[in-house]
């Protein structure tokens, strides 16, 4: 599945990290690379972009953005 | 000595900046380029400058911050690097901590926010990661001032005795990553040491394949070719393409770093209280009534509450000033025409506007506290799907918040994005975010026509401006620029309390920067409308204010004015003069109607009607923003074709619009 399919609340882990140029590097600068475990905190109230927890601290990102970044699900909290 | 301070965004760079060098600041551009660059003396040590480079998360030529970082660098030769992290969030900003090492530049790293880490109970082996990085490590809480002296003693000791990081290798030595970095190590480590470029940061730019590394180098074709192949072979037999291969191998020796020197702190009490802010502040359905009501408070608060009544106590200030200073010349039987120029021109022209510089700085207070809370973040957060409906990302919504303060810092502050294309759009858009220097005008006009409906007038004009903003940028989305916006990537930091220095530093930065504009751009445009006044076609004293220079200018442009309602030489010679800066619109006005501008209320009846007053107020909403703000749209868009072409077009459209408005004023009434 891709990161924007991510329930609120619930966790996954990076497999491949997609997107092109500038965006693509800017995912792999802010630490979204793979086998790391991220987590869904929330979606804007107009329901985009959405909220994750990432190596400790929220980062923002689009939907179309996070299609880009698929996850597998983890079942236990980080 | 020349230090450079690098570090992410959020990580507290501002504050220890403030806290090293005190007031004793210098703001300027990067070469070239317009990325702001501050710089000072450092406090307590001798001939030492501290530039602060732009917050970045990575040095890759990308951004116009992540480029003049590298270059300052790398070309300017500064001799020493002080690395500022936040402990809080260690591992994302080691991550450009690891990038800075490869430069081969004495380096320190500030282990910022320590105060938090330890009162969660976490705590950071510092030796043990000074070893780790091969670099001088300084725990430091620049926001309480604690480590401060420690940390520049370390510093000028590091910097002054030219002591490099001994650790640029983060790759497991025996991975396929350390074969690659080491295979190509050997074919340009030569070249790099001739040019006098750090050779393992050009290994990395090879390897990206980051800008003109290879040309810069002089490799031929076939090293070139060498090269390809061996980053291919470290692709193939990691299975992660170049760029996610370096990543992952710099947050591979982060993680290492981390396990061995730091203890994790359980969840923050930070990011708790953040966390539970975030409920209200960013939530499904409190986010944007929130939104509104923080963004009417701060409206309200300085342009009624504290700004404006600051402002009506320097009005009375200087109004007595300038009635001593009056009675003092004529006393001492100073010429005429003399006095006439210090007190009709400079005293009145200077004087009006300085009695709005309160309104300024309390506005600008609200904005720094929005932005070092943390909130101006979370705007872009929750705008952002709003704005992308008009071609923009919610990060553009920042600059175009300032926009109400005041359009030359907005334009700047679009320096931020990212993308030229969103950069370019917003500064377009921000002139029609109605800046703080058109409220006097709005202000004098509401209270003499509406006096019941100030605010509503003032809330109108606003909203105007914001309607023909958004239409002009769907304009600006389907022709000028097509294609997609930036990526929005962005941190959303903890929530913290701002610093009453940052603050307050910031404010005497803008006030210091109004006060120069009204004493250089206004007094000089008080001076040559009081001498176009003061004077007729042949030089002589006019005795009519009918008869003088500016009546003649005035007159020919006039009847432009027309359509719109408001034909007359004083109307047209005060918005011209309102070129120069927007507050001189009614000091100008005041002067030619022969009046103070406490008293211009009464006497504007004669020029107006309600509706030919609103007709005006639409027309100076939207007509050309001041010189200064020209000027800055110049810089950034760097053609002065293309800002002349900015000009005409706002004065077009507000021409158009304000016909529209009298028109069916005319109708409905």
């Amino acid at each position: 599945m891709t990161l924007d399919q991510l329930e609120i609340g619930k966790s996954g882990r990076i497999t491949t990290v997609g997107g092109e140029g500038a965006l693509r590097l800017r995912f792999l600068d802010m630490g979204l690379i793979p086998h790391t475990v991220v987590k869904m905190q929330k979606a804007a109230p107009l329901g985009d972009p959405i909220q994750i927890l990432i190596r400790g601290y929220e980062l923002t990102l689009r939907l179309e953005e996070a299609a880009k970044i698929e996850i597998e699900p983890e079942e236990a909290e980080e | 000595m020349i230090l450079a301070l690098a570090g992410n965004q959020n990580s507290g760079k501002t504050t220890l900046f403030n806290a090293l060098t005190g007031s004793n600041q210098h703001v300027g551009n990067f070469p070239g380029v317009t990325v702001e660059r501050k710089s000072g003396m450092v406090k307590g040590y001798k001939d030492c400058e501290i530039v602060d480079l732009p917050g970045i998360y990575s040095i890759r030529p990308y951004t116009q911050e992540e480029i003049v970082s590298t270059d300052f660098i790398l070309k300017e030769h500064p001799d020493g690097i002080v690395n500022i992290v936040d402990a809080t969030n260690i591992e994302r900003n080691l991550y450009l901590s690891l990038q800075l090492l490869e430069l081969k530049v004495p380096m320190v790293i500030a282990l910022n926010m320590m105060d938090e880490v330890r009162a969660n109970g976490g705590s950071i082996d510092v030796e043990k990661l000074s070893e780790i990085l091969g670099v001088p490590v300084v725990p430091i809480a620049a926001a309480k001032g604690e480590g401060i002296s420690e940390l520049m003693e370390t510093v000028y000791n590091t910097a002054s005795r030219k002591v490099l990081p001994s650790v640029y290798d983060f790759c497991d030595s025996s991975s396929a990553v350390h074969r690659c970095i080491h295979a190509i190590v050997h074919l340009i480590q030569d070249h790099a040491d001739m040019l006098g470029l750090p050779y393992r940061f050009c290994v990395t730019r090879l390897i990206e394949g980051d800008g003109d590394m290879d040309e810069q180098l002089g490799l031929n074709q076939n090293e070139k070719e060498l090269i390809e192949h061996i980053v291919v072979e470290m692709e193939d037999s990691t299975g992660l393409d170049r760029n996610a291969a370096l990543a992952d191998m710099r947050y591979n020796f982060i993680e290492g770093a981390v396990d061995e020197a730091v203890i994790k702190s359980h969840e923050s009490k930070e990011h708790r209280r953040s966390v539970a802010i975030d409920k209200v502040l960013t939530g499904k359905y409190t986010a944007l009534p929130v939104f509104f009501l923080v963004m009417f408070l701060v409206f309200w608060l300085t342009f009624n509450a504290i700004g404006q009544r600051l402002s009506d106590l320097m009005a009375v200030g200087i109004e007595n000033l300038t009635a001593a200073a009056a009675a003092g010349l004529e006393a001492y039987g100073l010429n005429p025409v003399v006095k006439s120029l210090v007190i009709d021109g400079i005293f009145a022209g200077v004087g009006s506007v300085l009695s709005f510089l309160p309104i300024v700085v309390t506005l600008f207070f609200f904005l720094s506290i929005l932005e070092d809370t943390g909130y101006m973040a979370r705007i872009a957060f929750v705008m952002d799907s709003l704005l992308r409906k008009i071609g923009l990302s919610g990060r553009s919504f920042v600059p175009m918040l300032m926009g109400f303060g005041c359009s030359v810092p907005a334009i700047m502050a679009t320096r931020t994005l990212s993308s030229d294309r969103d950069r370019k759009m917003t500064i377009l858009l921000t002139p029609y975010m109605s800046c703080s220097a058109k409220i006097p005008i709005y202000a004098v006009f509401s209270a003499a026509f509406f006096p019941k409906h100030a605010a509503f007038v003032m809330i109108g004009l606003y909203v105007t401006g914001i309607v023909v903003g958004i239409l002009a940028a769907l304009l600006f989305k389907s022709t000028l620029f097509r294609g997609n916006p930036v990526p929005f990537v962005m941190e959303l930091p903890n929530y913290r309390l701002p610093s009453a220095k940052t603050v307050a530093l910031l404010l005497w930065e803008k006030a210091k920067d109004f006060i120069e504009r009204a004493f250089t751009i206004i007094f000089l445009g008080s001076m040559v409308i009081w001498f176009l006044q003061t004077f007729d076609s042949r030089l002589n004293v006019v005795v009519d204010s009918a008869d003088s220079l500016l009546a003649i200018i005035g007159r020919f442009i006039a009847p432009v004015f027309g359509p719109v309602g408001f034909n007359d030489w004083r109307v047209a010679t005060s918005l011209i003069s309102g070129f120069t800066a927007k507050e001189s619109v009614i000091s100008t006005l005041a002067v030619l109607l022969g009046t103070s501008i406490d008293n211009l209320g009464t006497v504007l009846g004669s020029l107006f009607s309600p509706l030919t007053a609103v007709s005006f107020l639409v027309f100076t909403l939207l007509y050309t923003p001041c010189v200064a703000a020209i000027a800055a749209v110049r810089r950034e868009l760097n053609s002065g074709l293309k800002t002349l072409t900015v000009v005409i077009s706002q004065c077009v459209i507000a021409w158009i619009v304000s016909f529209i408005v009298y028109n069916i004023g005319g109708i409905l009434l």
